[in-house]
């Protein structure tokens, strides 16, 4: 006697919550071979928006918690990941078809690669940052800041996991918030990630991850005024040069579309691309 | 006149040595340009000082052949010593001509000779000596080892600071390896063209340096072309805007340097003397012509009265008048255009309800001229306080709490500056902390130096100029090398071919980003 199943709905990751698309709309979540695996929530232009609200409310906790914090949070995810492989490699194994092992590579890519990100948080601004030897009195110092929220169209490729976590970790490292649009044929591991999101440090609104079609909801925040920066990298097979002239209006950051399996390795280019540069001249005086 | 009135004290235009009419910069020659020619006048006089070759698309193609055949066939060959060494020279003769650059610059810009003198022609040759000694140091600026040039840098630079801003572009892009096609603005190119000579001078190879000459269409014709690599910009944030949408969808690389509404903080306990100064520097420096102006002084209620009170004694001693007189505060507004501009949005100011008040001050009966003037009662919704007037306006808003400083100094879309005020260094680090701006001045305003980056946060741009991430700005990471698939770990297959590459290990060189950009 086998016992049935309880298969789970997958719902948008918004503000720290679960949330249906307010347009009631889902789409079909195929196997590799063709069978019906589940219905995503189709995410719509409100949802789109609901995150960017979400994200905006996150970005002063977020951007203004210590680095070590931030470190820490980071690297707490990547324990939680670790104690769900068995899920990711399963639901990675049902969408991309990938063999056991294949998969298990994958995860334990993701989860390092998460890792990594994570120990930079304490780091990247005294690589990327220094004092400047101004001709004067003064002390310079140049340093890098989140630049705000980052609206990221997740590579559309095969390792699903992968793909996101390359394109999100290090856009959180900073202290921006992110609203993410998840691989749209293959999106179950970005919505684990959500649950192990939830589950984790990371306060709500600082990752919102949307499900659907990039070409109908990359629009609306290519365009968006308060959103600060674009990461186009799995943006290559939809009209990614609107979406760049769209961004221009409000003179967002744009990271191009990357194609092939080395899209958005790990670097810290990838940190520093969502960051703004302060450099404060403080007076010197012996008053 | 009485005892306290200085006696003028012009100096000498006998150091110049103009010609009636200059031509387009190419290939390390003067040729005439294929648009029809226009006059660069003195803003101070409304006289002609000499004619300017117009540079039609068919010169801007010659310009960017120019510029890279000497990428390829000798800029990009020279060991970075020698490309430095240039540099170098140039900084030198920037210095031997200081005196005539900045009668030069006063003469065409009508910015106040103590000013081009002290403050813009110096910073040149600092530009150009700071990068000179960048170019061998190339594995330093940020982007791992052998980092590469990018190509032809079409640069577009604005009126307010003509050869500083040409120092600004031309010095990093030259020590990086790139070749350069730059256009002044419409109505400050004498300088530019005289900085051409120098080049002569120096024997930079030819087509290292273009210079042409021309309105918005030649700038748009230039950063349009299609063999240009690198796009940095000064000027307005419309403009800018329409050059970012331009260059969507393409390889070019893009520094924006757009426009600002700093808000200058004075808090209660500020030392007092020094902020007025600075304040009054801050939006009176070149007739408030400055990106970067402190165009919204926030003052703690407290000592509202005192401040303005303060300033208005200032600002009345203030000299306006003629550019090339040594004692001259306040010069001539650059344009027509742009004194009409200043005069609307002061009217709109009015208009809205803000209290105006202007110093008394003798306006000369040719040229163009608008004398320094303070709006109070301004709140935060008023045209005077969210748009560029780009003139000697200041706004003053009040505040009651830091956090209320902080909220009102980020209400706008730009991002570029801001200032602090205080003696108390917690509040200092703490407001600075918190300002959504590029550059921050703590006890002082308007300063800059070739090794300290500047740029803007938001809508007043992206990218940096000056210090290193002036100089990785017209870099590129070295061609990518994939690295070598690591280990699989113990108890797991290889990837499977499906999966993506293993990342290169932590250790492995940095990667950018943009190393593939699809087409």
């Amino acid at each position: 006697m086998t016992r049935l199943a309880i298969p789970k709905t997958y719902k948008l990751y918004i503000g720290g919550k679960f949330p249906r698309s307010e347009s009631g709309r889902v789409y079909e979540i195929l196997a590799k071979k063709g069978d019906f695996l589940a219905n995503a929530a189709k995410a719509s232009r409100k949802d789109a928006r609901e995150a960017v609200v979400a994200a905006r409310a996150a970005v002063g906790g977020w951007a203004g918690a210590t680095a070590y914090n931030r470190g820490q949070v980071l690297y707490r995810i990547a324990e939680l990941l670790e104690g769900r492989r068995a899920q990711f490699v399963d639901e990675i194994v049902q969408t991309e078809g990938v063999s056991v092992a294949a998969a298990s590579a994958q995860v334990d890519e993701a989860i390092d690669r998460w890792v990594w990100y994570a120990g930079w948080a304490d780091k990247y601004v005294q690589v990327a940052g220094n004092a400047n030897p101004v001709s004067g009195p003064f002390f310079n110092i140049s340093v890098p800041e989140p630049t705000g929220i980052v609206a990221i169209v997740a590579p559309q490729a095969g390792g699903s996991l992968l793909g996101l976590v390359s394109v999100v970790a290090p856009a959180l490292v900073a202290g921006n918030t992110v609203v993410v649009i998840a691989n749209e044929t293959m999106p179950l591991s970005a919505i684990s990630l959500s649950e192990v999101l939830a589950t984790s440090d990371v306060p709500g609104g600082v990752v919102n991850i949307l499900t659907g079609s990039p070409a109908e909801i990359a629009p609306w925040l290519a365009s968006h005024a308060d959103v600060n920066a674009l990461d186009l990298v799995g943006a290559g097979a939809i009209d990614w040069v609107d979406l760049q002239i769209a961004a221009a209006e409000t003179l967002k950051r744009v990271l191009p579309p990357e194609n092939g399996p080395d899209a958005a390795t790990p670097s810290i280019d990838r940190i520093v691309a969502f960051t703004e540069t302060k450099t404060v001249w403080h007076t010197k005086g012996l008053i | 006149m009485n005892f306290l009135d200085y006696a003028p004290a012009p100096e000498s235009q006998a150091i110049l040595n103009l010609r009636s009419d200059y031509g387009l910069f190419i290939d390390g020659e003067f040729v005439a340009g294929r648009g029809t020619p226009f006059q660069t006048i003195n803003p101070a006089t409304e006289k002609q000082i000499a004619m300017i070759a117009n540079a039609n698309a068919a010169d801007v193609d010659a310009a960017v052949a120019a510029a890279r055949r000497a990428y390829t066939g000798a800029w990009s060959r020279l060991s970075g010593s020698d490309r430095g060494k240039y540099l170098f020279r140039i900084a030198r003769l920037v210095q031997e001509r200081a005196r005539e650059l900045a009668v030069a610059e006063s003469l065409d810009n009508g910015k106040p000779i103590k000013e081009s003198r002290d403050v813009d022609v110096p910073l040149v040759a600092a530009w150009f000596f700071y990068y000179a000694g960048w170019a061998d140091k190339l594995d330093h600026a940020g982007l791992g080892p052998n980092p590469a040039s990018l190509g032809v840098a079409a640069q577009v630079i604005p009126w307010n600071f003509p050869l500083l801003m040409l120092a600004w572009k031309i010095a990093p892009a030259l020590a990086a390896g790139n070749t350069v096609v730059l256009k002044p603005a419409e109505t400050t190119s004498l300088t530019a063209l005289l900085f051409a000579e120098i080049l002569q001078q120096a024997d930079l190879p030819p087509g290292v340096v273009n210079i042409i000459t021309g309105a918005g269409d030649t700038g748009q014709a230039l950063v349009n072309h299609p063999d240009v690599n690198k796009v940095a910009f000064t000027g307005s944030t419309a403009v800018g805007r329409a050059i970012a949408r331009s260059v969507a969808g393409t390889d070019k690389k893009l520094t924006l340097e757009l426009g600002g509404k700093a808000a200058n903080i004075v808090f209660d306990d500020a030392p007092i003397d020094q902020a007025i100064e600075g304040v009054v520097n801050g939006i009176f420096f070149n007739q408030g012509h400055v990106c970067c102006a402190g165009s919204r002084l926030l003052v703690q209620e407290s000592i509202h009265d005192e401040v303005i009170d303060r300033l208005k004694d200032r600002i009345s001693t203030l000299r306006l008048g003629d550019p090339l007189d040594k004692n001259t505060d306040i010069g001539a507004i650059n344009s027509a255009d742009q004194l009409r501009r200043i005069t609307e949005l002061t009217a709109m100011g009015e208009q809205e309800g803000a209290e105006r008040w202007s110093a008394d001050c003798a306006i000369p009966e040719n040229g163009f001229w608008f004398a320094p003037t303070i709006f109070t009662n301004v709140s935060t919704s008023h045209r005077i306080a969210r748009d560029e007037i780009f003139g000697p306006v200041l706004s003053v808003l009040t505040f009651r709490t830091p956090a209320e400083a902080i909220a009102k100094a980020n209400n706008t879309p730009y991002g570029l500056s801001a200032g602090i005020w205080s003696d108390k260094g917690s509040r200092i680090l703490a407001v600075a902390d918190k300002l959504r701006a590029g550059v921050i001045w703590a006890n002082t305003f308007n300063r800059f130096d070739p090794a300290s980056p500047f740029g803007g946060y938001k809508e007043s741009g992206y990218g940096r100029e000056g210090g290193r991430p002036g100089l990785a700005a017209y870099l590129k990471p070295a061609p990518y090398l994939k690295p070598a698939p690591s280990r699989p770990r113990s108890g797991t297959a290889p990837a499977a071919s499906a999966t993506p590459a293993a990342p290169a290990a932590p250790a492995a060189p940095a990667v950018s980003a943009r190393k593939k950009a699809a087409k």
